[in-house]
């Protein structure tokens, strides 16, 4: 029973994957650039949901995650001269130590704490790249995942290339991540979120819990800072600024961070801002300093009306709307 | 002398530190959170006091302008965003992280519509007092006018401070609301307006905070300042040392911070800069995790 | 009559804490509302001083609605509500505990009058004025806590399990000072208790409560005698 659903869900990411490939064939350069923005987003919004939504920590630090992983992916490929596929993995079981490490912290803390904590981190990480030679400061390093093989053809642009790369890591993440969510660790996150005495009343380690959410949270979220900075082409500290963590957990709240299944709310609607903003400031023809920032206007504004009005998430919210509707038919 | 030094520069930033941990008190002993906006609030207040300054050409209007400013400010949020937090979002999955997100929600929201008002250029507000250090037996300290004059006013707002809490009723109104809400009410208190004024307070020591970390470095200012950053950090760290809802504490935390980050930056490296901080925190939060000030001792304000 | 409580009805969620409760309480008489756990007691009392919202009936003191008023304002209505649990505040001191029940009041010279008034009452507490709270015991607390509810000159006094968790001497100590506003004061006075014995004792009316409603009204002697009352609440 339980494995016939394990394979329907891998026939599910299949043919999400062919429908991808066809889609990136029919659409412009710029629209497959943002295709690899999606799955990006997607890899690093699901990381804190699994922190958020199973677990109930805060991190405003996924930021600096993604720099630890882009950096360890970086140095793996420019100093060891690494394949790709196995930078990624660098950058995953970095990222996944480093996650360990504050999660081992984290573990002792309770939200606002934590979500300080993280904070801190978040502003203080990036500038540490300037005590390291091999992190090239401001500037950063480049990190080059090489063109397109040839057998794909002539056409086949580098953005296609990023595109594929990105989407297939977030297929496989996702697969990966909903079936661990619906395993026994998924359980017990949950259980140690909605109740830590009761869960550890009935057995649960919830701090080793904890700790295990924080790590392969983490490990995501540095496969991600990978997969960003491979679609940017350089690794640097400006590439990870306190506004991406900020992102990425509006990301995680428009998602709803009670259920993975809304992940692709948040990833496209990152993407879609700026491009929404762009046409809403030429329709009212305003200044420079507005345009600039209605983008972060905007993320902020439906990240304060989402906690305020949907909390659990657009795709909770019509779960309830739908249990309900079912329970009034019956009565 | 270089020990002199690095003790009155740790000093003076921490009394800057100080004030933000005061805000960060008084709001978490008002309403239970924590406020991650209040930097963003802080940062609109500077900018309320650059328009002071531009205004009417003197510093010392522009202090208590931007005070004032901030205190409506951060009213006004806890009227509207507060109090809709805990109509809408005080049960379900995310009720514990929910005053934390939109308190980030809005210090995103600040920062925009400041970038949209003003810019996202620097911009920048002269001392009143000279930033060039004192000289002391033929030589030159950092110590400076200015910074002697920021100590002095940290301190007499500090003390006012604590005269309000320890002497008056209005005091004894927010002390006791913020230990029981329920016994405070049956006693009379307006409680919902209590709550309002705490971080009406909390408002007006962000704002002293803002304009001070500004002048204290080199007077520049934008949207995306990383004195702003620092100060949030610095600030919440500062309350989390002192325990999060002791005032003294915040103050002890403050100058303890201030002070440890002076050492480090004279006597090791100056680019640890922003990741001092987040080690000192790691520290504390391992050590004690309740704050070096004990609850039991630290409650009283 | 004072206090007129008519078809009162509050919900908790779904459940019906209170069912369909009439009430009156004569201007200075003491009225013990009995009953075991869970009949609604404090739930009643809660809703008299503001902090619970009925979901139907009527409520007024001293002829006026009382209903949809908020606790602050019915202080300075001479409602004053002492909860259950020794309500006072440690972290502060027995002389700020005290002020704090005294804060809306504006005049000077009547505060410290009514300091002097509850000091004379409960002598202990004029001994220990700058201590802080936590360091008293359970009675004094009790006093503390009884003490900050007089601070405000209070017409109504409602007194939630002031017994709870006391020594039995000191139980009869504090039913006695009871005894004392209602008598020398004359302060009207609801008490609440689970101590049935203790409390119809110092009543002049005792109000039987049994999941939600009123099962008996009665002069508080009547009911010491009442067999029914005896067997189910007194206990002999």
């Amino acid at each position: 029973m339980h494995k016939s659903k394990n394979s329907k869900h891998i026939g599910l990411f299949i043919f999400f994957g062919f429908l991808l490939f066809l889609l990136g064939n029919q659409v412009d350069e710029l629209r497959v650039y943002q295709g690899a923005s999606v799955a990006v987003y997607v890899i690093a919004i699901s990381s804190l949901i699994l922190l958020t939504g199973y677990s109930g920590q805060v991190s405003l630090g996924h930021g600096a995650l993604m720099a630890v992983g882009a950096y360890s992916a970086a140095v793996a490929r420019n100093e060891l001269h690494m394949p790709i596929v196995l930078t990624f993995f660098v950058a995953v079981i970095t990222t996944a130590i480093a996650g360990a490490l504050l999660g081992s912290a984290a573990a002792r803390l309770s939200g606002p704490y934590l979500a300080g904590t993280t904070l801190a981190l978040a502003i203080g990480l990036p500038s540490l790249a300037n005590q390291f030679e091999v992190l090239g400061g401001e500037q950063g390093i480049s990190f080059d995942v090489g063109y397109p093989p040839q057998r794909l053809g002539d056409d086949f642009t580098q953005y296609k290339w990023f595109f594929w790369i990105a989407a297939l890591t977030a297929l496989i993440s996702m697969w990966l991540l909903s079936n661990i969510l619906r395993s026994r660790y998924g359980r017990n996150w949950r259980a140690g979120r909605s109740n830590e005495v009761a869960a550890q009343l009935s057995g649960i380690n919830t701090a080793r819990s904890k700790i295990l959410a924080f790590t392969l949270s983490a490990g995501i979220a540095g496969l991600a800072g990978a997969l960003l900075s491979m679609t940017i082409g350089t690794v640097s500290p400006s590439a990870f600024p306190l506004a991406l963590s900020f992102s990425l957990l509006a990301g995680a709240v428009l998602s709803g961070v009670s259920t993975l299944s809304g992940v692709m709310i948040g990833a496209v609607t990152l993407v879609a801002i700026p491009e929404i903003a762009d046409v809403v400031a030429h329709r009212i023809g305003s200044s420079e300093n507005v345009t600039t920032n209605l983008p972060g206007l905007i993320v902020s504004v439906l990240l304060i009306l989402t906690v305020l009005f949907v909390p659990n998430g657009p795709v909770e919210q019509h779960h309830a709307r739908a249990a309900k509707r079912a329970v009034n038919k019956k009565s | 002398m270089q020990l002199l030094n690095t003790i009155l520069i740790g000093i003076t930033a921490g009394s800057i530190y100080s004030l933000m941990a005061i805000a960060f008190v008084l709001v978490w002993r008002s309403t239970r959170v924590v406020n991650f906006a209040q930097a963003g609030m802080a940062l609109l207040s500077t900018y309320i006091g650059y328009e002071a300054v531009t205004r009417f050409g003197s510093f010392w209007i522009a202090l208590p302008v931007a005070m004032l400013g901030g205190a409506l400010f951060a009213a006004l949020v806890e009227v509207i965003l507060m109090r809709l937090l805990v109509k809408h979002a005080s049960t379900g999955p995310i009720a514990a992280v929910a005053p934390i997100i939109a308190t980030l929600g809005l210090l995103g929201l600040i920062r925009s519509v400041i970038a949209m008002i003003w810019g996202g250029q620097d911009l920048r507000i002269l001392p009143p007092v000279s930033n060039m250090g004192f000289t002391l037996n033929g030589e030159t300290l950092v110590f400076s006018p200015l910074k002697l004059l920021i100590l002095i006013i940290t301190l007499v707002l500090m003390a006012l401070l604590s005269l309000l809490f320890q002497r008056t009723n209005l005091g004894l109104s927010l002390r006791a609301s913020a230990y029981a809400p329920e016994i405070s009410r049956l006693s009379g208190v307006h409680v919902d307006l209590i709550r309002t004024l705490g971080w009406a307070l909390a408002g007006a020591a962000g704002a002293v905070a803002g304009i001070f970390q500004t002048v204290n470095g080199n007077g520049n200012f934008s949207p995306d300042s990383i004195e702003f950053a620092l100060l949030l950090v610095s600030g919440f760290i500062a309350a989390v040392i002192g325990g999060l809802d002791s005032l003294l504490g915040a103050v002890i935390g403050g100058m303890f911070l201030g002070i440890v980050i002076a050492f480090v930056l004279i006597y090791v490296n100056t680019s640890l800069f922003f990741i001092v901080p987040f080690i000192i925190l790691l520290i504390v939060l391992f050590i004690r995790p309740q704050g070096i000030i004990g609850a039991r001792a630290g409650r009283r304000a | 009559m004072s206090l007129n409580i008519s078809n009162l009805t509050i919900h908790h969620g779904a459940i019906c804490a209170i069912n369909s409760v009439s009430l009156a309480v004569p201007t200075g008489k003491l009225a013990a509302i009995i009953g075991s756990n869970g009949a609604g007691k404090t739930t009643l009392l809660r809703a008299i001083s503001g902090l619970n919202k009925p979901s139907h009936g009527k409520m007024s003191w001293m002829g006026e609605s009382i209903l949809d008023e908020k606790p602050e304002n019915l202080v300075r209505r001479g409602i004053s509500h002492v909860s259950e649990g020794k309500s006072v505040i440690p972290e502060l001191t027995v002389k700020e505990n005290l002020e704090l029940g005294a804060i809306w009041r504006r005049n000077k010279n009547e505060l410290s009058s009514s300091l002097e008034q509850v000091v004379t009452t409960f002598p202990r507490l004029g001994e220990r004025l700058s201590q802080r709270a936590d360091t008293l015991s359970g009675g004094e607390r009790q006093m503390l806590a009884i003490g900050r509810a007089l601070m405000s000159k209070p017409q109504l006094l409602l007194l939630d399990e002031p017994s709870l968790g006391l020594a039995p001497l000191v139980v009869e100590q504090i039913f006695q000072k009871i005894h004392d506003l209602s008598t020398s004061m004359r302060i009207t006075i609801v008490l609440v208790e689970q101590n049935a014995v203790g409390a119809l004792k110092i009543a002049d009316l005792g109000i039987v409560l049994n999941l939600g409603k009123v099962v008996a009204v009665d002069h508080a002697d009547a009911l010491m005698v009442n067999p029914a009352v005896r067997a189910a609440y007194l206990g002999y």
